[in-house]
């Protein structure tokens, strides 16, 4: 098989990947969008592995550990993204994530949030978890 | 430098029969073609639950291409844990989100020109690079799988079990940490709900039911697979 099958099917996956994540709003289009970017790799690495295993001898099938590897950490990824997103839609009520601009710099975008958070005693609890989230 | 290398092209292509396509080459460009257009429908449909089943076409092709590549034991793999949980997992959290049933007309941002410029600009790079450089390389899918369980079970506890343990203790770290964020966030919701009663009524009731199914779910599909592995391992 020529080589240029796989990698420019990965290569095509990996570009739709890109453009769901810069286009989607909602966060878990964007999950998926991340899947499908990652499988575009797995692909490669697979693609890869099985043309020099036989063309250099190379036994130590690195690009199939690297893709069991890479499963695992999506999955763990995916498990703590949705974890983030539905802490985020709870505290929110919406998984928008055109709409959560509070890290924003040298925005107006205080004004239409400001109506809905005037009480301000769930914003540092919030940065607080968002902290914690990112830690 | 392409005139150079023009002669390699044409001997090799003498020698493969570039255009005299496989069987194996066929079969992948049909599924490619599938999968291909399975993803574009994902990151393009209005209906976020049809995205959810399009990536399920998606990345079963992706397991096809993976068997018809003699890579078996990564295609059960990405059959079991992409197809199996992680789009469950997708599904879970579009219901636990309250995604609309039928079309969303927010789906897309307003940049969608701008991300469709970025995306074709890079697919035109990478598919230009990639054909360029690997335009004589062939794989040699005959002989013995390059990557059956046996070949793939052996590499992976002979040269890979550090990397493979330090997986684990990721996993754990993931699955600790996807408990610790649903339980922050519940504790947050009591003093949260005095300030609820000014937003809609709906945020307070959705927080009961869906917290006790939301963190389980992680640590299901996150710990089979370790285990599963480190059965395997168990056996050689």
């Amino acid at each position: 098989m020529h080589l240029a099958y796989p990698v420019v099917l990965s290569s095509l996956l990996f570009c739709t990947g890109l453009y769901g994540v810069l286009a989607r709003r909602n966060a878990i289009l964007v999950l998926m969008s991340v899947e499908l970017m990652l499988n575009a790799v797995n692909l490669n690495l697979v693609a890869f592995d099985v043309w020099l295993s036989k063309a250099a001898d190379e036994t130590l099938h690195s690009g199939q550990a690297l893709t069991l590897f890479t499963i695992t950490i999506a999955a763990a990824e995916i498990g703590i993204g949705l974890a983030i997103v539905l802490a985020v839609h709870r505290n929110r009520g919406t998984a928008d994530i055109d709409k959560l601009r509070d890290t924003a710099e040298g925005h107006e975008t205080d004004g239409p949030e400001g109506p809905d958070e005037a009480t301000g005693a769930t914003d540092p609890a919030e940065q607080t978890e968002k902290a914690e989230a990112t830690a | 430098m392409t005139l150079a290398q023009a002669p390699h092209g044409f001997l090799a292509q003498a020698q493969q029969g570039f255009l005299s396509p496989t069987g194996v080459e066929i079969a992948f460009l049909l599924v490619g073609l599938v999968t291909f257009g399975a993803a574009i429908v994902t990151v393009t449909t209005r209906q976020l639950v049809h995205a959810a089943l399009w990536l399920v076409v998606a990345l079963g092709g992706i397991a096809i291409e993976y068997l018809l590549l003699t890579a078996e034991f990564i295609a059960w793999v990405q059959v079991l844990i992409y197809v199996g949980s992680v789009v469950v997992l997708l599904l879970f959290g579009l219901m636990l989100t309250k995604a609309p049933i039928g079309r969303s007309p927010d789906a897309d941002s307003g940049n969608s020109w701008a991300a469709l410029t970025v995306a074709v600009a890079s697919a035109a790079a990478l598919v230009w690079v990639v054909v360029d450089a690997f335009r004589t390389t062939w794989i040699d899918l005959d002989g013995p799988a390059a990557g059956s369980t046996k070949a793939t079970g052996e590499s992976l506890f002979q040269h890979w079990v550090l990397p493979f343990e330090a997986l684990s203790v990721l996993l754990l770290a993931a699955l600790v940490g996807a408990i610790v964020l649903s339980r922050k966030a519940k504790a947050t919701a009591d003093p949260a709900k005095p300030t609820g009663p000014p937003e809609p009524t709906g945020p307070p009731e959705p927080t009961g039911p869906p917290e006790p199914t939301g963190p389980p779910e992680p640590t299901k599909e996150g710990k089979p697979t370790k285990e599963a592995k480190a059965a395997k391992g168990g056996n050689p």
